[in-house]
């Protein structure tokens, strides 16, 4: 059955406090922080991007799953921060892991959900018998503008998932999508940074996406929430993923395991796969994972993922996401708008 | 201007992302960047593609404060020569720590990072660095 053979994650070492970017603002940060749910974010170096994070992560999950990289013949790489606006991202990682020429690569777009698209991609390629093991990932170094409420959680991140249909280590029993057209975020062509609905985020996007998508997949697969053992859902701050449980009454537990974003910001496409990666660290052998990642414009992508004994013969092979979490060096506005280019002198 | 040595880019490019070399199996040396004929054994030598570990330690470095224009956003940042463990040295940047705790001897490996840019228009250069090795690089 089709599912994940292997997975890797990547997040920069750098961290800015909440309360650091509050400060320049005239925020009060830790009122901000707690409201949030956002304690600190992950911050990229200054010549590390999505191409950088993606090989990472994606170099991760082919040592995870002990295949030769040749194998893999389709990359995708799910982004709202692609390096070029035209050029691929999909066919850097491929070179860097090795997996060029015969495999077909395209970026994918579809805010914080382009990662899971690829996820859904792949499945049917591998289903389909057309490819052998297919690479999606979503990856992204999100900026919010200097003073905007995004600036408080747009973070850097990513993971890479290999889907094939020998051994994996968790199944993926079911994925359904939900998805309207809906303008609750945008960036023209052109713009540094993106541009928001402000209060419109929440339930006509957000929360009506991820819980439509959350009850069509119940219905589909005729389970009700004490079928799983953990929910993931996509976090664009640490309150909406929170909220979202208390309105499908998911209890407390089985969701706080997934809330990476307290400690690392929004990774964007890489929010609600990293949560998931979490799980899949942590997971036993029969325990079953729900997930529905969200994408603004806007679509939900939910999945049903059943872990496998054959996750015990992988762990240990590769950095867990804690151990990425607890890596970490602080730095100070000045120091983050140095390394993000909000200093335009610089270049 | 943005278009200038993209060529020359493209044609190391798969050198420069996974440290590929080569070896002689002649003589067992390897050799970085990738060589048409061994130094050593010269007409017998057998010179194959050797893509690298990776691992290596610090043979020595320098600390880089005047930096040119593009690496400004960079400094303070060091520049090392390090010897890998198959035996050959090349020049790399080293990230992931700050320079005062960089030393010579100490084990690295190399992960992937953007090398330079050709201004905002141009081709973005992609390429090897290395980091200290630790947890989140598989090792100790
Ligand atoms: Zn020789």
């Amino acid at each position: 059955m089709v599912g994940i053979i292997g997975y890797g994650v990547y997040i920069p070492r750098y961290r800015i406090k909440t309360e650091e970017i509050a400060d320049v603002w005239g925020d009060n940060g830790p009122q901000m922080a707690r409201g949030l749910g956002v304690f600190e974010k992950s911050v990229p170096g200054p010549d590390e991007d999505v191409a950088t994070i993606s090989v990472e992560a994606a170099r991760n999950a082919i040592k995870y799953a002990g295949i030769d990289p040749r194998d893999i013949g389709a990359v995708y790489v799910g982004s709202e921060s692609h390096p070029y606006a035209v050029k691929p991202t999909g066919t850097i990682v491929a070179e860097a892991i090795g997996c060029t020429p015969y495999l077909t690569a395209a970026d994918y777009e579809f805010a914080c959900k382009a990662g899971t698209a690829a996820i859904q991609t792949t499945m049917g390629l591998t289903q389909s018998k057309m490819i052998k093991i297919g690479l999606a990932i979503g990856s992204d170094t999100a900026q919010g503008r200097p003073g905007d409420a995004l600036e408080y959680s747009a973070a850097a991140g990513g993971v890479a998932v290999l889907i094939g249909e020998d051994n994996p280590v968790a199944t993926i029993e079911e994925t359904l999508s939900f998805t309207t057209d809906t303008p609750d975020f945008w960036r023209r062509e052109g713009e540094d940074f993106p541009s928001h609905g402000a209060r419109f985020t929440g339930e006509p996007a957000y929360f009506r996406h991820v819980g439509e998508a959350a009850k069509a997949m119940l219905k589909k697969t005729d389970t009700t929430i004490d079928d799983y053992d953990y929910f993931v859902f996509h976090m664009p701050n640490g309150k909406f993923p929170v909220n979202m449980g208390k309105q499908l009454k998911v209890p407390k537990e089985k969701l706080e395991d997934s809330l990476v974003v307290r400690q690392i910001g929004n990774t964007y496409s890489g929010s609600a796969m990293m949560g998931m990666a979490r799980i899949l660290d942590i997971a036993k052998p029969g325990e079953k994972i729900f997930m529905v990642s969200y994408g603004s414009g806007a679509g939900s992508d939910a999945f049903v993922l059943k872990v496998e004994e054959e996750i015990l013969k992988h762990r240990g092979e590769v950095p867990t996401v804690d151990d990425f979490i607890e890596r970490k060096t602080y730095v100070s506005y000045a120091v983050y708008a140095k390394y993000r280019r909000k200093i335009k002198a610089l270049g | 201007m943005a278009e200038h040595g993209v060529a020359n880019i493209w044609r190391k490019q798969k050198s420069m992302y996974s440290i590929i070399g080569s070896k002689c199996t002649t003589c067992g040396e390897h050799y970085f960047p990738p060589r048409p004929v061994c130094p050593t054994c010269r007409r017998k030598g057998q010179l194959e593609e050797y893509q690298f570990k990776g691992l290596g330690k610090i043979h020595t470095f320098a600390v880089v404060r005047q930096a040119p224009e593009d690496f400004k956003r960079q400094v303070p940042y060091v520049v090392a020569q390090v010897e890998l463990d198959e035996g050959a040295r090349l020049t790399a940047q080293i990230v992931n720590i700050e320079p005062e705790n960089v030393e010579i001897g100490m084990r690295v490996r190399s992960c992937f990072r953007k090398i330079t840019e050709y201004g905002q228009g141009g081709i973005i250069v992609y390429g090897y660095k290395f980091e200290p090795t630790m947890k989140v690089t598989g090792h100790d």
